[in-house]
């Protein structure tokens, strides 16, 4: 009920120029996710406050900011984790504000998490099998009625399931436990699962943590190479050089608030950017 | 305009927490109920009192017994289902050791049968002469022994059963415990009998029963030794939590167990700690609580136990005031239910209460201050 | 990769690999649990004819013994889909056994209008197809019911939701205001704490006599199988061999053969439900939930609908267990024959369909049927001693060196000492086999072979050279 009312609510009077509350239909086709004032509190500790961004279709977005800054509380806002108390989170032309997670991730809007959560008890094949959207086989009379039909499909998303493995360079990997893989391998399989469910963009949160030099070159080179195929990356990372080699735009975060957005050059030279983040450092 | 804001306020109490004025509605109409019974002279205000002085009674015993399972629930992080079994562990501990010195050491009846707490009907308390003012040393006696028995227990039981299994998680715990409860409570009844026991003489325990508006309620001297016990072994504790070394280590624990073995907070000590505190105030309960009612039996324990947990629950698990103000107020609920639902549903009532408390508020009244 | 593996031929399935139980390897699953039955039997009937124990009895220890057997290999098989499966913390199975066989007898009894005798609670006179349909839906109902709220509780909080379930309709059971009324006519009710006469048809009666309608259409005969066959020659022909009436022994075990049967179907469906897309999504949410749900899958669907399938089996568990017992009393009901479930659960490993059917079996014959076998066994051949009536009678005696009364006194109370030896075996299985005696067995959620396809390998070679 009080996503409803929240919804509703008119939007932040603020003084930005990019404040409208309809965006008009013309631009989805270039802008899949359009964020608008999105507020978020906690118990009265205001985690987002009146953040808005929007990522462009086909390009590596990075979202930094100093640690709580709002930019998990954001992430978790739009993949439909936490509720947001107001804004709009649009997807490709709909709005998928307060949405439930796995809503979110059927409309081709799909996040891996923070610390790689593999399925630890099943195998990197099981893991790889979950992701796939509309499996004949998830209706329960299907997968005891009607096998010839599920095993139909099955043969087919095996098949994609060990094309993709064979992509991330981790077939060797399929009869393994997930529990039993190292971390970057783990950040891998999640990638590849995550790729499994077809989706338009994809949300990693802190895709590079905990991961060794040369791992983080082959997912960077992955990354890269999906982006050319054409999927959408926003990246939520704590190492800025990471971020300003490899994304078009920068989001920065700074108390809940964007603090400012553009090309990895503008947002090195921001005077406000060096204040709050980089400490004068730069 | 008064009634204007009332209605103003119910309409966003309504849309804005409907499981509250659900609640509230549904007491309103209990309330009303009890009104119309009045006038109808269907119950007494004497019934009512009675029914609540009842309840009080059993919540202590349900709080002081919640005490032990809060602090383990919280600081070991599982819900033990065998603390039901240390209760009546610890019962039969003490009423052998009451018995042993009511019948003066096998002068009133073959040591074998007060050892075994009359089993098979060879000997009844109440022949004993059993009660608090007639055979206080015996009495005392008997709850020391139980407290004594029932840390015993606790601390061999950890040792054996839970400790060697300690990191693998809640789950694991929570499903040996059930294996350790089934042990202790069938090892009590091959041991004892199944029989239930008459422990003091029904009648003869002094009593007071004051005439109160339309009728007499009767309060005894067990009712006094429950409350002076409980009373006095809560506010011992509270004492211990707040003023003591151990009782911040216990709260430290409680809230952040990684955290508070990186401050240093003897980890191992504080749970043996927990056990001994539990299991002493679990075995008081026991002894207690069979004192109170005046029967004994193999399962008394486990009967207990689920109001145990729904008290622990809706005091909000870890907290001990939470433990002991939940215990009331399901004693209170199981005791007084009888007024709108048949007796048969007195203990469904209580734990209708608990599951509702569990989806709509899971972290309990107290929520937020654990052991504070 | 440097495999060659034909192409075409797929790996062998899990099932098909071997299998170690008591430290003896198996080739597959089916021998495994083939032996294991065998064995049983062997050591049931060694030790029966060993001290002469009447022919008569042992068959009907055996079949009694089948019977145990599927009903807790069917109740672990059950309980699997919930826990092993999805991660659902079910210990309030007793409450959804009941409403399954109440709601049977109240739908199956036959009519008792109001001039019958006034303790008699009568049923809707419904037939026992119906009955049994409608006691299945009513604990799945109940299973929704608890399922809506409770699947977002923590695990330990929906333990202890289902286990406070399980009591209350055990306490509604119990009740006296719903033991007996009249509705709409009929004379209805749970009976009390007395339980219901269960006079419905005789579930073995029903069976084969709805199996006979084809037969009866050919011979014209109302139930040929029933009379003709079964009555008729099985039973008859029995009778001419043994003194007295067999035909209660050989219900037994046709009852018995039954529920075996019955059994197999379930193993059936578990394991499809299991090995197929899914038991998968199921084997995600027990892993981890929010996964499972930001990979696009509606958990809540998902838990729902395992937690009312394997409800809705307990309730027919229910049903099979007193369809042949003739009453049922609430205090059947208490929680320890959900104690013993997660006892044959564990035995066989939570997550493993066959580890069901084998915990099941092995709870039923050596912790369950067992003791009680023994116990028979013991004071036949002693000649039905008389043992001490008092734990104290038993431990004065070995102060003189007599053991003799005490032994007897176990002996005696061995229902008793069932119950510590149960408790002891799970605290024992938690420390050393948590992950049952087969071990941690791969049972892959999937309905077909997860090989690499034949049309993939040039690709892998590739991979292979790059992964360097």
């Amino acid at each position: 009920m009080s996503e409803a009312e929240s919804r509703s609510e008119p939007a932040h009077t603020g003084t930005d120029e990019e404040l409208e509350t309809n965006r008009g239909t013309a631009d989805v086709n270039e802008i899949p996710l359009w964020v608008r004032n999105l507020r978020k509190t906690f118990g009265g500790i205001t985690a987002v406050d009146d953040a808005g961004f929007e990522v462009e279709r086909g390009t590596m977005t990075g979202l930094i900011g100093p640690n709580g800054a709002g930019k998990s509380t954001t992430f978790n806002c739009i993949t439909g984790v936490h509720t947001p108390d107001s804004g709009v989170v649009e997807f490709n032309g709909t709005d998928i504000t307060g949405l439930e997670p796995y809503e979110v991730a059927n409309r081709g809007l799909v996040r891996t998490f923070q610390i790689a959560r593999e399925l630890s008890e099943m195998t990197v094949l099981e893991n790889m099998l979950v992701a796939p959207k509309n499996q004949r086989g998830e209706k329960l009379w299907r997968s005891v009625l009607a096998r010839e039909d599920v095993n139909q499909q099955e043969y087919e998303l095996v098949e994609r399931a060990w094309e993709t493995l064979d992509f991330f360079d981790i077939d060797h990997l399929a009869e393994e436990y997930a529990g039993n893989l190292s971390g970057g391998q783990r950040k891998l399989l999640e990638l590849a699962r995550a790729l499994l469910t077809d989706p338009d963009m994809l949300l990693l949160d802190e895709p590079f943590a905990g991961v060794n030099p040369t791992l983080e070159e082959r997912l960077l080179e992955h990354i890269h190479d999906l982006r050319d195929q054409g999927y959408t990356f926003l990246i939520v990372e704590h190492d800025m050089d990471l971020i300003m080699q490899n994304c078009s735009k920068v989001i920065v975060m700074h108390q809940g608030n964007i603090l400012t957005e553009g090309t990895p050059d503008q947002v090195r030279n921001n005077e406000q950017v060096i204040e709050a983040y980089l400490g004068g450092e730069v | 305009m008064e009634t204007a804001n009332i209605a103003q306020n119910g309409r966003r109490l309504v849309t804005k927490n409907p499981m509250a004025a659900f609640l509230i509605v549904v007491g309103v109409v209990l309330i009303i109920d009890v009104v119309r019974q009045l006038a109808t002279g269907d119950i007494t205000f004497a019934r009512i009192l009675s029914l609540v002085w009842d309840g009080l009674m059993r919540g202590l015993v349900i709080g002081l017994a919640g005490i032990g399972l809060s602090m383990t629930y919280s600081i070991l992080n599982f819900a033990n289902f065998a603390h039901g079994d240390y209760i009546t562990a610890g019962a039969f501990a003490g009423w052998a050791t009451t018995y042993l010195i009511a019948g003066r050491f096998g002068a009133e009846s073959s040591i074998g049968s007060l050892l075994l707490v009359g089993a098979g009907g060879s000997v009844f308390g109440g022949a004993l002469g059993i009660n608090v003012v007639s055979t206080p040393l015996a009495v005392v006696a008997g709850l020391i022994v139980a407290c004594g028995f029932t840390i015993a227990l606790a601390l061999l039981m950890d040792r054996f059963v839970f400790k060697p299994i300690r990191g693998s998680g809640g789950i694991p715990l929570l499903i040996t415990s059930i294996g350790a409860a089934f042990a202790i409570r069938y090892m009590l009844r091959f041991v004892f009998d199944p029989g239930t026991r008459g422990t003091t003489a029904a009648g003869a325990v002094p009593d007071i029963r004051p005439t109160i508006i339309d009728g007499s309620v009767v309060f005894t001297m067990h009712d006094l030794a429950l409350i002076v016990v409980a009373g006095g072994l809560m506010l011992g504790v509270h004492l211990l939590l707040q003023r003591t070394k151990l009782g911040k280590a216990m709260r430290a624990m409680s809230d952040d167990q990684s955290l508070s073995r990186i401050t240093g907070i003897p980890t191992e000590r504080v749970i043996r700690a927990t056990w001994i505190i539990g299991g002493g105030l679990t075995g008081v309960s026991g002894f207690m609580f069979v004192l109170w009612k005046g029967t004994l039996s193999w399962n008394d324990g486990w009967l207990l136990l689920l109001l145990i947990f729904a008290a622990v629950i809706l005091g909000g698990i870890g907290s001990v005031y939470g433990a002991i103000v939940g215990g009331l107020v399901i004693g209170i609920v199981a005791s007084t239910a009888v007024i709108w639902i048949p007796s048969g549903f007195a203990r469904a009532a209580a734990f209708f209460v608990m599951i509702l408390f569990l989806i709509v508020r899971p972290q309990g009244i107290f929520a937020g201050r654990s052991t504070a | 990769m440097t495999d060659t593996e034909p192409d075409g031929e797929y790996a062998q399935r899990d099932d098909e690999e071997a299998v170690s139980l008591f430290g003896i390897t198996f080739p597959n699953d089916g021998t495994m649990l083939l032996a294991l039955l065998l064995t049983t039997y062997a050591l049931y009937m060694i030790a029966g004819f060993v001290i002469g124990f009447p022919v008569r009895g042992l068959v009907n220890q055996l079949g009694q013994l089948t019977f145990w057997i599927a009903l807790f290999a069917m109740s672990a098989l059950a309980l699997n889909l919930q826990w092993g499966y999805t991660g659902l913390f079910n210990i309030g199975i007793v409450g959804f056994m009941a409403t399954g066989v109440y709601v049977t007898a109240i739908l199956s009894k036959p009519v008792y209008g109001t001039g019958t005798s006034a303790a008699q609670v009568g049923g809707l006179g419904l037939p026992l197809s119906v009955g049994i349909v409608g006691g299945v839906l009513a604990a799945g109902l109940l299973g929704f019911l608890a399922a809506l709220p409770a699947l977002r509780l923590r695990a330990d909080y929906l333990a202890i939701v289902t286990i406070a379930l399980s009591e209350i309709v055990r306490f509604a059971l119990l009740s006296n205001t719903l033991s007996e009324g009249t509705v709409g006519g009929y004379t209805l009710g749970l009976g009390g704490g007395n339980g219901l006469i269960l006079d419905f048809t005789d579930p073995l009666e029903a069976l084969i006599r709805a199996l006979s309608l084809p037969f009866d259409l050919v011979t014209g005969q109302d139930g040929f199988l029933w009379t003709e066959i079964y009555i008729g020659i099985i039973v008859n022909g029995i009778s001419v061999f043994t003194p007295g009436n067999p035909k209660s022994v050989i219900d037994t075990f046709a009852y018995a053969a039954v529920l075996l049967l019955i059994l197999g179907g379930f193993y059936v469906l578990l394991r499809r439900t299991g090995n197929s897309p899914f038991g998968r999504v199921l084997k995600a949410i027990r892993e981890d939930e929010d996964v499972t749900n930001a990979l696009g899958k509606n958990t809540n669907q998902f838990k729902i609908k395992s937690f009312v399938v394997g409800c809705a089996l307990m309730g027919l568990i229910g049903i099979l267990w007193f369809g042949t017992q003739g009453s049922v009393t609430p205090n059947t009901f208490r929680p320890r024959i959900t104690f013993y479930i997660w006892i044959a659960l564990i035995i066989g490993g939570a997550g493993s369909n066959t580890g069901s059917v084998m915990g099941g079996a092995i709870f039923a014959a050596f912790l369950f049927q067992g003791p009680r076998y023994a116990k028979n066994v013991i004071e036949t051949v002693l000649g039905e001693p008389s043992a001490p009536s008092s734990f104290a009678q038993a431990v004065a005696p070995i102060l003189s060196a007599d053991i003799v009364p005490f032994f007897l006194y176990t002996v005696d109370n061995m229902r008793q000492l069932q119950l510590v030896l149960m408790g002891v075996v799970l605290i024992v299985l938690m420390h050393r086999r948590p992950d049952g005696l087969l071990g941690h067995r791969k049972e892959i959620a999937s309905s077909v072979p997860l090989d690499r396809p034949a049309s993939n390998k040039s690709l892998a070679s590739d991979g292979g050279e790059t992964d360097e």
